[in-house]
């Protein structure tokens, strides 16, 4: 797929350390406008893509981090990103949803099965056993903290989809994800998927819950991500 | 009571009582004191660092700082009239009444100003203010916090002493402790300088990659004080507005939910503080890219290619300018390697330039060598050359050129000069007596 050695990567699931170096600190750099970072390395984005979709359909409990710039409906371009995510969430079998809502520590303790959170997000990967993930909608700082924090503690894949200049500490990141991006990933997704054999449920229902998640859908262990369509901002919002 | 008050009888300059009432100017003449700044149009930075057409004026560094301002599209600025301060703040206040700043106001003291900027910046606006000595030191622990917040903002630091007996001389130690505050700091060595790195620093401070503060320093009184060649841009024209969306942190809004979404203090691991001091310092690297498309480099050289070079930041690179043509003068080649940008630091850039130097010699208006240590740190193991840390004057002292050029004699000669190690290679360890006199000295 790449010319990428897999000896050569920089930047890999790990756990890496107790306190390892950042990527940056590495010698990592974000990428120009139709690049993205593969394993510490600048390659064409949608090889990223192909990589990130495969880690996604392959990997144990892969999970979508929707993060406050999607989850909340700021406006028009927020709601259209969220559907997108949804639709991306519907090509991958099993994938799981757990957002990340806002940047504050919670207290006394998170439901890792609910929510992840920038302060402490290994908890969540750890109680989960996640071992590939996306982070979207996630402002890049906090975006930056936790991936540097899962790779530190966990061996889980991360991949950083970015609307600004990407992620040195995600695994896989891609830069400018606007709407065509997001919409692009998908069908990489669906193209990979469909290349591995890999089938779709027939109900639609793509999206596993965690038990948290089961136990306030009526204990439905799975749902259609595009049954729920984000609503359109209200008058005068 | 009142029948004891006699009316007021309005009169002119001859004592006559005015019996017209004099017509009002009309309206079309009043003038808008903010018209000028109406009229401004937004360009593109590279249309106004790259493209603008320039205009040679001789003005002090306050002077250029305003002149930087006004066409910065600052939106906030607040004040503290320090002693020692430059009119640069004063001169702001200027720039307010006629329309380029949005809002103005004198802070209670520098810890006040510096956690004003903290607010203006964490709202979204675009931020500006200036202090000098210890105005800088008061107000360090917010300044400090400015970068772990991830705040773009500009200060600029006109240094002027901060040690006891307190002094208002230029003497740039403060530059010390800002160092290692997670800013990206500047150093300008004149007012032109002062002109363009103040621009440039609101728009690298800006980009979504960097998002942090950036510190533009200058020498007091020799750049912000006495006159100089800048070339301005027209007035006519200013940066595009802060984008603060586009920032790496939400924009604190307490009046629309979320609005705690990010600054809570991250009190629950010790690890998360580990890896946002990592992201700072991150952010900082990153700001690499930026710095040379708007500023051309870390650095700026003259012949340095040379076996001794000077390597100096601010008004102690100006002096090193004219101490290669006083060496010249004497049969000795020199070159000249000026560092513009202390944070980041340009370690790779030296190590290349200084991979076949012998003699370098850094001169600087403070005791304690700040600038020296950085290079010798920076160069080690790839480089041989004997690094002199000096010379040094402070406490507001000017540097002659010949004392540089002493400094490149006594040298040469190996004698009594403040030495830096030589640059440790494998077969060549260092000597801990070496380090020991250096440390001491300088």
């Amino acid at each position: 797929m790449c010319e990428i050695r897999e000896e050569d990567r920089i930047i890999t699931p790990g756990p890496a350390g107790f306190l390892p170096l950042s990527a940056a600190q590495l010698g990592v750099t974000l990428c120009d406008p139709g690049q993205g970072i593969y394993y510490g390395h600048h390659i064409d984005e949608e090889k990223v893509m192909e990589e990130a979709a495969t880690r996604m359909l392959t990997e144990k409990n892969a999970t979508i981090f929707p993060g406050p710039m999607i989850l909340w409906r700021w406006n028009q371009h927020a709601i259209e990103k969220a559907h997108a995510v949804l639709e991306m969430a519907a090509q991958i079998p099993n994938v799981r949803i757990i957002p990340m809502p806002d940047y504050r520590p919670k207290y006394p303790k998170i439901d890792p099965e609910e929510a992840i959170n920038p302060n402490h997000p290994n908890l969540t990967i750890l109680h989960n056993k996640i071992e590939a993930c996306i982070f979207v909608g996630v402002h890049c700082h906090y975006a930056n903290l936790t991936l540097k924090m899962i790779r530190s503690g966990t061996n889980c894949c991360t991949i950083a989809l970015c609307a600004q200049q990407g992620h040195e500490d995600a695994m896989l990141s891609v830069r400018d994800c606007d709407l065509a991006s997001l919409q692009k990933m998908t069908a990489v997704i669906k193209r990979v998927r469909e290349k591995m054999g890999i089938e779709l449920p027939a109900s639609g229902e793509a999206v596993q819950f965690t038990p948290t998640q089961s136990s306030v859908n009526a204990g439905k262990s799975h749902v259609d991500p595009l049954a729920t369509q984000p609503q359109p901002v209200a008058a005068g919002v | 009571m009142s029948e004891g008050l006699e009316a007021e009888v309005k009169t002119n300059p001859q004592g006559d009582p005015i019996t017209s009432v004099a017509t009002p100017p009309p309206a079309a003449e009043k003038i808008d004191p903010h018209g000028e700044s109406k009229k401004q149009q937004v360009v593109t930075p590279h249309h106004m660092f790259f493209e603008a057409e320039r205009k040679r004026e001789f003005i002090t560094g306050s002077e250029a700082a305003k002149e930087a301002v006004r066409r910065s599209n600052v939106d906030f600025s607040v004040a503290y009239p320090i002693t020692p301060q430059s009119e640069t703040m004063q001169l702001i206040g200027v720039l307010y009444g006629e329309g380029y700043v949005k809002d103005y106001y004198r802070g209670e003291e520098e810890y006040g100003v510096m956690s004003a900027m903290a607010g203006a910046s964490r709202a979204g606006v675009r931020c500006f203010t200036a202090t000098a000595g210890p105005g800088t030191i008061r107000g360090l622990e917010p300044i400090v916090s400015w970068a772990g917040h991830r705040l773009p903002a500009v200060a600029m630091f006109t240094c002027r002493v901060v040690n006891a007996p307190l002094a208002i001389q230029p003497d740039n130690v403060e530059i010390a402790y800002l160092l290692n505050s997670g800013m990206i700091v500047f150093h300008a060595e004149n007012q032109d300088d002062l002109f363009n790195f103040l621009m440039k620093a609101f728009v690298i401070s800006e980009h979504n990659d960097v998002t942090l503060p950036v510190g533009v320093c200058c020498d007091g009184f020799f750049v912000t004080h006495a006159r100089g060649y800048v070339h301005t841009t027209p007035r006519e024209f200013k940066l595009p507005p802060r984008i603060a969306h586009d920032g790496a942190v939400p924009v604190l809004d307490a009046e629309n939910p979320p609005a705690r979404l990010s600054r809570d203090a991250p009190v629950q691991t010790y690890n998360i503080h580990a890896v946002w001091q990592q992201e700072v310092w991150a952010a900082v690297e990153r700001s690499r890219k930026y710095i040379h498309r708007y500023m051309g480099g870390l650095i700026q050289t003259e012949n340095e290619d040379r076996e001794i070079l000077f390597i100096a930041s601010g008004s102690a690179a100006a002096q090193s300018r004219e101490a290669v043509r006083l060496c010249a003068e004497e049969g000795i080649e020199t070159g000249l390697v000026k560092i513009a940008s202390l944070r980041p630091f340009p370690t790779a850039e030296l190590r290349k330039i200084c991979e076949h130097t012998k003699l370098i010699i850094v001169p600087e208006f403070n005791y304690v060598g700040w600038l020296a240590k950085d290079i010798a740190a920076a160069i080690t193991g790839y480089s041989n050359a004997k690094v002199v840390a000096g010379p040094h004057v402070y406490g507001g002292m000017s540097m002659p050129v010949e004392m540089i050029l002493d400094q490149v004699v006594k040298a040469l000669k190996d004698k009594t000069t403040v030495v830096v190690p030589r640059a440790m290679k494998d077969e060549e360890p260092v000597d801990p007596a070496a380090v020991g006199h250096f440390m001491q000295n300088i």
